[in-house]
């Protein structure tokens, strides 16, 4: 670190982190940061409303429900989750293929 | 068993286990790997919620060149999908950590846990079964009473070998956020189990209640900077134990000070150099796994860049670093982008004076303490012939590549070896892929 420093050229860490802020200005001002903690305490998280749920299929009866959108991890907001989505119970018969 | 250095050992391949073709199945992503203390068994455990136990053959006296082959002995679906409605959280049935107890009786008994739940499952050999009895017929189907005229005693009569896995205790509901460590005592009735936020202490006896020994939730969550990224009891020491942070902090605590170990006993940290600080710095010093030495005199940590290991005596630096990709240094933007900077690798002793931690295109380190030296293997069936010695692989971070050597914008950042184990007492390693476990051994003779 300290002949990288005499020899004036950027350490690597700092370039990349220029490269970064380049291509994403409006990254957090706090390094890392809490806001990817929040984020990796909240995985999981699925929202799932019963009365939404009902109460778009007692009136979507003739049309389509909702559906799934292609990234079907962000389960929140605008769509309607259905039970569908959510994780099945998985056959306990299913063996690993370690053990084949 | 483990003298001689990381290069003094000739490694040579020994087995892979999994399946051969490119389309992984995302339930059989390894997350877990794990030797008994006796070395006798190797538990693997999947994002699918299962585990496969390996068991090693008894030694063959006439082939001498190698030492027994691990085959299949039980394999069971530890957990299983859950949806909290509660909570609106969906909790995978990926095993996070196993740890085995050491062995007290014929049975075997291993812990396993996924984000929220830890099992206590017993593994036994039934070898024997009841043959003769009077009121039923040998496949169970019962006989009709008026055709039994004589009385007898049913007998053992030895059958196939059969392993069973039981849960015999489940320990549930102690934890808000996800566990990524577990730990048995040394005094072999307790562990503890640790989330983001909170560790708590359990009796291996009693599932309906837990201490909670260290809590870091700060009263507003807006304030949270810190999360406990992994926690380990001492190996010698029952009252003692470390649990390290997403800041690249060490904390150790005594259970003897108080209930609550919010203070620590001791606080391992290397001070940062302030003009060398990035966006990236905090990142790359989470630490992503922590383990003692077999002494207990040292421990080992992992960061995204580097392996460290630390005197229990020395809290202000660890007194040796070594690089595992530190040409990754000049790429974090893109790690960064594609999140491999939060992948989470983790290390592993021979107990003493070696270390091994996983790195990208199936490449793993190990480092030498004595002799300084270092090597890279990479887990490859093209490398699949049994006794012939794996090649060295060398990285180029710039310039000129050397014949064989792979540039570093060649490396496949999905090949990752996040998981890997060492025999407590001989030279047997195991190296997990994504989907594949490989067992290296070194060349004897």
């Amino acid at each position: 670190q300290d002949t990288q420093e005499k020899e004036k050229t950027i350490p690597p860490e700092r370039a990349e982190e220029a490269k970064l802020k380049a291509k994403y200005p409006n990254l957090g001002q706090k390094p890392g940061g809490s806001d990817f903690l929040r984020k990796r305490l909240q995985k999981g998280q699925k929202y799932f409303d019963s009365g939404d749920y009902n109460m778009a299929k007692a009136k979507v009866k003739n049309k389509q429900l909702p559906s799934a959108g292609p990234d079907k991890s962000l389960v929140t907001g605008d769509h309607i989750p259905t039970p569908q989505d959510l994780p099945q119970r998985k056959s306990s018969l299913v063996t690993s293929k370690l053990a084949g | 068993a483990g003298a001689g250095g990381g290069n003094d050992i000739q490694w040579c391949f020994s087995q892979v286990k999994g399946a051969v073709d490119d389309d992984v199945a995302e339930a059989d992503i390894i997350s877990t790997v794990e030797f008994n203390h006796s070395g006798e068994l190797l538990a693997t455990g999947d994002k699918g919620g299962r585990v496969v136990i390996f068991q090693q053959e008894q030694e063959n006296k006439t082939q001498s060149h190698s030492r027994g082959e691990y085959n299949v002995y039980s394999t069971f679906q530890s957990h299983e999908p859950e949806f909290d409605y509660l909570k609106s959280l969906e909790i995978e049935e990926k095993i996070n950590k196993i740890r085995w107890l050491p062995q007290k009786n014929a049975a075997q008994f291993l812990l396993s846990t996924n984000d929220k739940t830890i099992k206590l499952w017993k593994i036994s050999e039934r070898d024997k079964r009841p043959e003769g009895y009077n009121l039923k017929e040998e496949d169970g189907r019962y006989r009709d009473p008026t055709t039994v005229t004589t009385l007898r005693v049913p007998v053992f009569r030895p059958m196939d070998l059969m392993v069973e896995a039981s849960p015999r205790r489940i320990f549930a509901n102690a934890h808000t956020y996800h566990i990524n460590s577990i730990s048995i005592n040394s005094d072999y009735e307790t562990y503890l189990s640790a989330d983001d936020l909170r560790i708590n202490l359990w009796h291996l006896e009693i599932t309906d209640r837990s201490f909670n020994i260290v809590d870091i939730k700060p009263a507003n969550m807006e304030e949270l900077t810190e999360v406990i990224t992994a926690a380990e009891f001492h190996p010698n020491s029952c009252s003692t134990f470390v649990y390290s942070s997403s800041k690249g902090t060490i904390r150790l605590c005594d259970m003897r000070a108080s209930a609550l170990c919010d203070r620590h006993s001791k606080l391992f940290e290397e001070p940062e150099d302030p003009s060398n600080r990035s966006f990236f710095s905090e990142i790359i010093s989470s630490i992503s796994d922590v383990k003692f030495s077999h002494s207990g005199r040292y421990m080992m940590t992992r960061d995204y860049l580097s392996v460290k290991i630390w005197d229990l005596n020395m809290e202000n630096r660890p007194v040796e670093t070594y690089q595992v990709h530190e040409y990754l240094r000049s790429k974090l933007c893109s790690l960064y982008e594609n999140d491999c900077i939060f992948d989470k690798f983790e290390c592993c002793w021979n107990g003493l004076d070696i270390v091994m931690t996983g790195s990208y295109n199936n490449f793993f380190r190990m480092f030498d303490r004595n002799s300084k030296r270092d090597v890279t293997l990479e887990a490859s069936r093209e490398n699949n012939k049994p006794r012939t010695v794996l090649k060295p692989r060398k990285v180029c971070a710039s310039g000129k590549r050397k014949k064989d050597e792979i540039s570093v914008d060649s490396l496949d950042f999905n090949k990752k070896i996040l998981h890997t184990a060492w025999h407590p007492k001989e030279n047997i390693i195991a190296v997990a892929t994504t989907n594949n476990l490989y067992i290296f051994q070194d060349k004897m003779n």
